[in-house]
């Protein structure tokens, strides 16, 4: 009735993950209460679950990713905590607790931390700097987002009924095997990461064809702000590469489920094969991230150097050459595994090659930096670390890229530090550089700078205390993933590496105080203007937070930094332009489409995870049922009347006229 | 929703994949774009069969002339059926596919390629030995 | 519905642009019909990942039997005689709901569904006739690779079929409604492109395997 589901699956013996379970569940049935006793609950649900707005889909999905990266933080405490602590000694986490500790950090990161937040950001601001009122396929928007909560809800879930992965966050054969894997872990990643892959994979469909596709008026493809390329390519590279996800991870379930035999030891299964196919996925799904982090980067160093990109046609020619490069390196994660010298030197040298594309973004962003008036804002400092720190990752990952080098270092914590060098380095500070930057935009007042600058510092620091020393000891040969060792130099270099993980911690505490404060001085913090860093992009022409419609005439676009253009024009001639003609704006309804279909998402995957085959069937039906009833919909539309329209856009207006009245006296 | 046009002379004088470019809403001509394809890769497809099962083509070149003949298939199907053509409402389409068949290129050239070194290199040192000889 | 009150709404090639996203400038039309091609090929991309395993695993026979010995290709023949047959229907049935043409839209379309059956059924056939011969896919890699690949094509034809089905109805309950035509573009593009990659198919697998 209820397949292998059963009380033994619920973790008693354990303390920590059961402890931890209570306390979280605890916590969201409070937070569920608060909500429904405030009376928020029918303003949630339409305003924001059922929203297809791209802004807050955008929001949410940033939100998403900061819970998320807090759970994995945690593990990432618990393991630099139990390698300070493991030398000579079994530490506190015993090996099979261990290993689902690290699969699930490096899970939770890139699948539910890093993606959100990226695809986040892209939501958020993507429609706005083409100066269109939202994304080609907006209910489908809200899918993709849901599904991925339900990936993520799995992911949690096997925290405490069941276990989760042992095999780190790819999970390579014949490891994960059923022979060798018989319990649940496996299957919650697998199920996890192919339902929250499908919402991925919409998300690429949906920002590519709106790129290339929906623009303002004006909008040719060279006129784009940089983030959009990025965007852009990073579209195309999720519409790419996800599939291969898919299709490998479904490979590898049918092998569990069936006794197929891909990856078996036995029967003529190929367990090389699978890391051939999960690393042409897996190497573009690191430029998937990195690409719009560069795309940030790009906006504020413009903005905050008071200047405009320097390069712009190179910068869009190095974006595209990475899209493509991206797909001809990925050999270089598996230079070990034989392919011998021939192909190892190939796709060596082309790891070096994709170097260079990025090598000309960095000169683009320190050339526009040079003769700008520096404005040291928080977004800035995050450009500046960045700068620093990804370009040593970057260096290292050069030397990776080297085979006899590689062979040396592959698997070490070397490769680790590498990997967090760049994904920190480029894709966290990146994150947090767009959330500092455009959070005024989002939500009409700023954030508390003096925290925000002394979070930059923790983590900067935190960071450099807590991978350098990986460095030295993947130098010295220390293998990753290791639960206990006993080289006694290695233990002083892990203890530093904890201390820096605490430093870290700090930047992350700092951040919450952050928000706090901010919300809690709104009002002193409050930006009316809607432009706050004197920006250069569309999205700065709106009111914060904008409205539904975004633009309440879609803008005509005559250059680059199509805003500024506006504004300049407006000082020259001492006003604003004059009053547009309104008309009726008409938005997509919202829709419950998105939550539903991960609901019933979820309910299939945890039903497919423990074998109740019943649940399945219902959870499918309800799912098809959920499109159908959406394809039945008669009135997708509603109606924004010309009025209402101009009643914004005329409070925009004043405001923007009053600021220019202050900037020409 | 307002009933005007795409304005002409804008970039976006594009079509959908799959649509024609319009003359006729007239049912009878549109069908014979279909009947050409349908007649084309018939032809295509009784030859492929015949190949694959002859001896008069010499051996060695069978495996190239059925991926020619799948290939040229392909092509009747993208133009006759789904009207992909080269004209400039269909540029984007056409990126679009080339942009695909470029990544099925690079996945399967570079997979077999891998792992044909791959499998060579696992192979025991008795079997290599007797390849050898 | 009648053709009159469809055309009222706008002909689909002539269709309202959308004011909401760009001002007046793409049709909606335009817009499905991209996105749902960028999504075909990421669909593309997906088989070619099958298509490569199966590749890599082809001579994976694991002592049992390969495709020469397994593969019938009368039946092929007839499979591929079923999709092409039904892709040209399928086109017939385009041609039908853009014209507002019932009979031509009801008629072919119920064509395509016939035919695409047919093919599952042959499909279904073939691999009953293997399992029971005891060349199922856990016999060896090889019979992995192939029933997954196969199977993922007949998986995406058997939910063409239902959205086929959904098609009809809903041209029944709500006429040529342009967002209902456009739903036909893109099941028109979804119909085709199977086609084209069971011509990839049955040329690797089944006329090259045969002839191992």
């Amino acid at each position: 009735m209820l397949g292998k589901l059963s009380w033994s699956a619920i973790p008693f013996d354990q303390p920590i993950p059961l402890v931890t379970g209570a306390v979280v569940l605890v916590a969201i049935i409070a937070v569920l209460a608060w909500i429904t006793l405030k009376g928020w609950m029918p303003y949630l649900w339409r305003e924001w679950i059922t929203s297809v707005d791209h802004k807050r889909i955008g929001i949410m999905y940033m939100l998403f990713a900061m819970v998320m990266l807090l759970r994995g933080f945690a593990d990432a405490i618990m393991m630099r905590s139990q390698q300070a602590i493991a030398f000579h000694s079994e530490g506190y986490l015993p090996p099979e607790h261990y290993d689902q500790i690290f699969s699930a950090h490096g899970t939770i990161m890139i699948f539910f931390v890093a993606m959100p937040f990226v695809i986040g950001l892209m939501n958020f601001v993507m429609p706005l700097q083409l100066g269109i009122r939202d994304v080609a396929f907006p209910t489908l928007n809200s899918v993709s987002f849901w599904l991925t909560a339900s990936g993520a809800l799995l992911v949690n879930m096997s925290l405490v009924v069941g276990e989760f992965a042992r095999t780190g966050w790819l999970p390579f054969p014949p490891l994960s095997e059923i022979t060798y894997s018989p319990g649940v872990g496996v299957d919650y990643y697998l199920w996890s990461l192919q339902i929250s892959g499908v919402g991925t994979l919409l998300t690429g469909v949906n920002f590519v064809t709106t790129v290339l596709k929906l623009q303002a008026p004006g909008m040719t493809y060279m006129r784009m702000p940089v983030f959009c390329w990025t965007a852009l390519a990073s579209s195309l590279l999720i519409v790419a590469a996800f599939p291969v996800l898919t299709a490998t991870l479904a490979m590898l379930l049918l092998d569990r489920y069936l006794d197929f035999h891909f990856f078996t030891n036995e029967a003529g299964g190929n367990m090389m094969m699978f890391m051939n196919l999960i690393w042409i996925w897996g190497h573009p799904e690191v430029y998937i991230l990195i690409l719009p982090a560069f795309g940030v980067f790009s906006e504020v160093v413009a903005t905050f150097s008071r200047k405009p990109l320097f390069g712009y046609r190179s910068m869009v020619l190095a974006t595209m050459a990475i899209c493509v490069l991206s797909f001809m390196v990925w050999l270089h994660h598996f230079f070990t595994m034989g392919a011998g010298a021939d192909v190892n030197a190939v796709f060596g040298i082309a790891s070096m090659i994709i170097a260079v594309p990025t090598g000309v973004k960095v000169f683009n962003w320190l050339f526009t930096m040079y003769g700008g008036r520096l404005v040291y804002a928080s977004p800035l400092l995050w450009a500046i670390g960045f700068m620093i720190t990804f370009v040593i990752g970057g260096m290292t990952g050069v030397l990776l890229a080297v085979p006899p080098a590689d062979f040396v270092l592959h698997n070490s914590l070397f490769l680790v530090a590498h990997f967090h060098n760049v994904i920190i380095g480029g894709v966290v500070f990146g994150a947090f550089a767009g959330y500092s930057y455009w959070f005024p935009k989002a939500f009409g007042f700023r954030l508390h700078e003096g925290l925000g600058k002394a979070a930059f510092w923790c983590w900067f620091i935190g960071f450099y205390v807590a991978f350098v020393p990986l460095y030295v000891v993947g130098l010295m040969g220390m293998t990753r993933r290791m639960q206990h060792y006993d080289v006694a130099e290695w233990h002083p270099w892990l203890l530093v590496a904890a201390g820096g993980a605490v430093i870290i911690l700090a930047g992350i505490i700092l951040q919450i105080a952050q928000l706090a404060v901010s919300i809690r001085d709104r009002e002193r913090l409050r930006d009316d203007t809607g432009d706050p860093w004197d920006g250069r992009s569309l999205e700065w022409s709106t009111q914060s937070p904008p409205p539904a419609f975004n633009f309440a005439v879609l803008p005509r676009v005559e250059g680059n930094d199509a805003y500024w253009i506006m504004k300049q024009r407006a000082r020259r001639l001492g006003g604003l332009s004059d009053e547009p003609v309104y008309s009726d704006v008409e938005m997509p309804r919202n829709s419950a489409t998105g939550f539903v279909c991960a609901f019933f998402a979820t309910f299939m995957g945890f039903a497919l995870i423990w074998h109740i085959w019943w649940i399945v069937a219902v959870a499918a039906v309800g799912a098809y049922a959920t499109f159908v009833v959406f394809a039945w919909r008669d009135r997708t539309e509603y109606v924004i009347p010309a009025d209402e329209v101009a009643r914004i856009d005329r409070v925009n207006r004043n405001v923007r006229a009053r600021v220019l009245e202050q900037v020409a006296s | 929703m307002s009933d005007a046009a795409p304005e002409t002379g804008s970039r976006h004088a594009d079509s959908a994949p799959g649509d024609a470019r319009l003359g006729t809403e007239k049912a009878g001509e549109g069908v014979g774009s279909y009947v050409i394809g349908l007649g084309l890769a018939t032809l295509l497809t009784i030859v492929s069969f015949f190949v694959a099962r002859t001896t008069l083509v010499w051996e060695p070149s069978i495996p190239v002339a059925l991926v020619v003949l799948a290939v040229a298939q392909m092509g009747v199907h993208l133009v006759f059926f789904l009207h992909i053509t080269t004209g400039p409402d269909n540029v984007n389409n056409v990126m679009a596919l080339a942009f695909g068949v470029l990544i099925v290129l690079l996945i399967l050239t570079g997979s077999l390629w891998i792992m044909a070194h791959m499998n060579h290199n696992m192979m025991p040192m008795e079997q290599l030995m007797q390849m050898q000889h | 519905m009648s053709a009159f009150q469809a055309a009222a709404d706008g002909l689909p090639d002539r269709e309202p642009a959308i004011p909401r996203a760009s001002g007046g400038l793409v049709s909606k039309r335009v817009v499905v019909g991209y996105g749902f091609w960028i999504f075909l090929l990421s669909d593309i991309v997906m088989f070619a990942t099958f298509f490569a395993s199966y590749a890599v695993l082809v001579d994976n026979t694991a002592g049992g039997p390969s495709g020469r010995d397994l593969f019938n290709l009368d039946n092929v023949a007839l499979e591929t005689t079923c999709l092409l047959l039904s892709s040209f229907t399928c086109g017939l049935a385009t041609i039908g709901a853009r014209t507002y043409n019932g009979l031509w839209f009801y008629g072919a379309m119920t064509a395509t569904f016939v035919l695409g059956a047919a093919f599952l059924l042959i499909e279904m056939h073939e691999f009953a006739h293997m399992v029971a011969l005891g060349a199922g896919p856990s016999r060896s890699g090889f019979l992995s690779g192939f029933f997954t690949l196969v199977g993922c094509h007949g998986l995406h034809v058997t939910v063409g079929l239902l959205w086929l089905l959904t098609m009809m109805a809903q041209v029944f309950a709500k006429g040529y409604r342009p967002d209902i035509l456009r739903r036909m573009l893109c099941f028109g593009l979804f119909w085709h492109t199977l086609d084209i990659i069971w011509v990839a198919l049955f040329t690797v697998v089944y006329l090259m395997g045969a002839a191992r």
